[in-house]
């Protein structure tokens, strides 16, 4: 079992979140996090899945997401040549305000707000980075926090948009890197 | 300048421009708008008894044609019973579009009368599905779900329109050209693919093909009988290939899996390459997965690249149509056995000696009664290879599947996948109305009779002559068969006492049919003679048979292929076979 993440092209259409979410349901795979959101296109929006598996059930998870009509374009988001980022919310108890703001300077991240005796802390980074910053802040006191879910893109010129065009709709499929994988 | 048209009469134009001919269905207070321009319309409109026999009548009529069956259904509990029949087509890759009316938009949502999320409700069992609130949206969504249903892998797909949409006034226009960011089925074969895939098969000094029923929808018998006799490798036809293959042909070694021949289960475990054309390999052919054809590669060709890796791993994988994938095999096979021609005649010895060894039979029920195996022998034999076959599920599909010699595709229909009992009645029903010179004989349990069988109704007032063998066990016989085997005979409710109550002869006669009563083996082939020679009414008869008769070989559910058991505790006898 591995991490692997997922950037995927939809249709921008009713109910396109659930088919997905029907699709990892019946067939049973684990979602560690869910991320859409609109894209530079209004109607396509994009998925960014993190799931835990063997290499051949993301094969697998690919091709069964893929036969989901709305489903444009699929590609996995490996950490060497993409960016990863989440952000978090969190909410901090304020008694130690000082040594607090240590922490977030050390992390380079930033005090939204401060009122009423509480802190909130807003951070991006990878996931790695985000857990350390967690660790950090718990002995001061979490009263509650929020998580974006991991968005990821693509280092260089390289976009996963371009495939949307029709001529090469056939391409993407051969990118799956199923277990016999051919190009035209 | 087009006139406008109600969103009703929109729906009706598109269908008649998608090329449909004839659906199923049965009105209701959301739909019923459609079905004001359906009466004018030159399709026929079939009015069933409950919208799972319209379901399922579409999909007989697919299986039997090729074309894209069709049903109607209102919102609510018409939409629902159409589940059953939407999965089954799902399983077995049967193109099917179902229109469902929904309640009014500004009511969906709001737990209105005869409301049910059905779009949510099929997503996991369609090939796609649409939700049509907008009029304007209906000639695009009709024109996508007929292309999506039968192109590719084919599927069911459900288009669900709301009562408004169909009342309101809209522009009719059919789209030419479908554009689908996100399904481009790929049709031809990759070249390279092809090549390694003929490389294996060069090598392979026992190959199987191992034939699915992808073969069957991508109308690719021709070339499958030439694909075969050129490796001259044996043939397995699975359960939904039964006729993708001649029954009759030296090659063929019958159906593998959970009650295939003997000759077919051992092939497969024995072989060294699986040439698999549109197959899945399915827990009823495989077995324990673990221990199913452990030295054999595997090419493995299908339309659906999600196929690819599911339960098998393959070597070479060809996504593409199965008929241009065989066609490009074909010079590419013969361009490597020119280099290296391969004997295959040590392999097709041992086949041939398992095959007449253990060929399939049954026994004469020693207290005189009917077997069921010889009443589907006989109706095979008296109705040949030109009638169309459509079994419910259970002990009589399995005999069916056995007892009676396919030669051609399209004879041979039945409930693969999803296992629906009650699928015959409606499933003749269909298969009778696409192809109305042909003969098509239901052969069903008295469960799955009971079931679907009003649908009969349907067929006598419509002038659908469809003939049913009931082969009548009085119980749920493959559920008794299990308890026999694994539940000590505690036959816990499979019995159905049905050569009691109902009277099948008379429920036939009440539903305008011939009722025709048989429990004697000697008038077995005169009352197949006579419901032959019935052609303006539908037949029933009811075949008294044998209550315990089994269904052999086996292998059990979880079990190993290679304890297959030709008849109870009696397995082949191994060491008198050179393998």
């Amino acid at each position: 079992m591995s991490q692997h993440t997922l950037a995927v092209l939809v249709e921008n259409s009713p109910g396109v979140l659930a088919r997905v979410a029907s699709l990892f349901s019946r067939r049973a795979y684990n979602i560690d996090s869910l991320a859409v959101g609109p894209t530079e296109n209004p109607d396509i929006s994009r998925m960014t899945i993190v799931l835990n598996l063997d290499g051949h059930v993301l094969d697998q998870v690919m091709a069964q997401l893929y036969k989901l009509v709305n489903v444009i374009a699929i590609s996995e988001m490996p950490l060497a040549s993409t960016v990863h980022r989440e952000l978090l919310l969190v909410k901090v108890s304020d008694k130690k305000s000082s040594e607090i703001h240590a922490v977030v300077e050390k992390f380079h991240a930033t005090i939204v707000d401060e009122t009423e005796g509480v802190i909130t802390v807003e951070a991006t980074g990878e996931t790695s980075h985000i857990a350390k910053l967690l660790a950090a802040l718990t002995p001061f006191g979490i009263k509650e926090l929020v998580q974006s879910g991991l968005v990821a893109l693509e280092r260089g010129s390289a976009a996963l948009s371009d495939r949307t065009l029709s001529a090469q709709g056939i391409s993407t499929l051969h990118e799956l890197g199923t277990q016999a994988d051919y190009q035209n | 300048m087009s006139t406008e048209i109600t969103g009703a009469s929109s729906l009706v134009k598109s269908l008649e421009a998608a090329g449909v001919d004839v659906m199923f269905g049965i009105p209701g207070g959301a739909i019923l708008p459609a079905y004001d321009p359906i009466y004018d319309s030159k399709i026929r409109h079939i009015l069933v008894r409950h919208e799972q026999g319209a379901g399922h009548a579409a999909t007989g009529y697919a299986q039997a044609t090729g074309r894209t069956g069709v049903c109607i259904a209102t919102s609510g509990p018409g939409a629902t019973n159409l589940v059953t029949p939407l999965a089954d087509a799902q399983m077995d890759s049967v193109p099917l579009v179902a229109i469902t009316g929904q309640v009014p938009s500004a009511a969906i949502g709001t737990d209105a009368f005869q409301e049910a999320d059905i779009r949510g409700v099929t997503m996991p069992i369609t090939k796609h599905n649409y939700l049509i609130t907008d009029p304007a949206d209906i000639p695009r969504a009709i024109a996508e779900a007929f292309h999506i249903a039968n192109t590719g892998r084919p599927g069911p797909v459900l288009v669900d329109i709301a009562k408004d949409a169909l009342q309101k006034m809209t522009n009719f226009k059919y789209p030419k050209n479908i554009q689908l960011a996100g399904y481009k089925p790929q049709l031809k074969p990759n070249d390279q693919a092809i090549r390694d895939a003929a490389a294996l098969i060069a090598q392979s000094s026992k190959p199987v093909l191992y034939v699915g029923g992808g073969i069957i929808k991508a109308n690719a018998s021709k070339e499958l009988l030439r694909l075969a006799e050129l490796i001259g490798a044996p043939v397995v036809t699975t359960l939904m290939a039964r006729g993708a293959f001649p029954d009759s042909h030296a090659l063929h070694l019958g159906m593998p899996g959970m009650h295939g021949t003997v000759a077919a289960v051992t092939a497969l475990q024995k072989s060294d390459l699986l040439i698999t054309l549109g197959a899945r390999f399915d827990d009823r052919v495989t077995g324990k997965l673990s221990t199913f054809a452990v030295h054999a590669k595997v090419i493995h060709a299908d339309i659906d690249p999600a196929e690819i890796g599911k339960n098998r791993f393959a070597d070479v994988a060809v996504i593409g149509d199965l008929a241009q994938t065989i066609a490009a095999l074909i010079p590419a096979v013969q361009a490597e056995f020119k280099k290296s021609p391969p004997d295959l005649t040590p392999w097709l010895r041992q086949m041939n000696s398992l095959k007449a060894t253990y060929p399939l039979g049954y026994n004469h029920p020693e207290d005189g009664s009917v077997s069921p195996q010889y009443v589907i022998e006989r109706l095979g034999a008296i109705a040949g290879p030109d009638s169309i076959y459509v079994a419910g599920v259970g002990q009589h599909q399995m005999w069916a599947s056995q007892f009676v010699k396919y030669e051609k595709p399209r004879t041979w229909l039945n409930s693969g996948g999803l296992g629906t009992m009650g699928y015959a009645v409606p499933a003749a029903m269909g298969a009778k109305v696409g192809m109305p010179d042909t003969t098509v004989w239901a052969i069903d349990g008295d469960g799955c009779f009971q079931m679907t069988n009003q649908e009969l109704v349907t067929c006598a007032l419509n002038n659908i002559p469809i003939k049913v063998a009931i082969i009548n066990n009085e119980s749920l016989g493959m559920v008794r068969q299990w308890q026999t085997m694994f539940y000590e005979s505690r036959y816990s409710n499979t019995s159905l006492d049905s050569k009691r109550i109902p009277d099948f002869v008379k429920l036939a006669d009440a539903m305008g049919c011939v009722g025709l009563r048989c429990d004697r083996t000697e008038d077995v082939d005169s009352v197949i003679h006579e419901a032959m020679s019935i052609n303006d009414q539908p037949v029933v008869v009811d075949f008294s048979v044998f209550r315990d008769a089994m269904v052999w070989p086996m292998v059990a559910a979880g079990a190993s292929n290679d304890d297959i058991m030709i008849a109870r505790g009696l397995a082949p006898d191994w060491d008198s076979q050179e393998l």
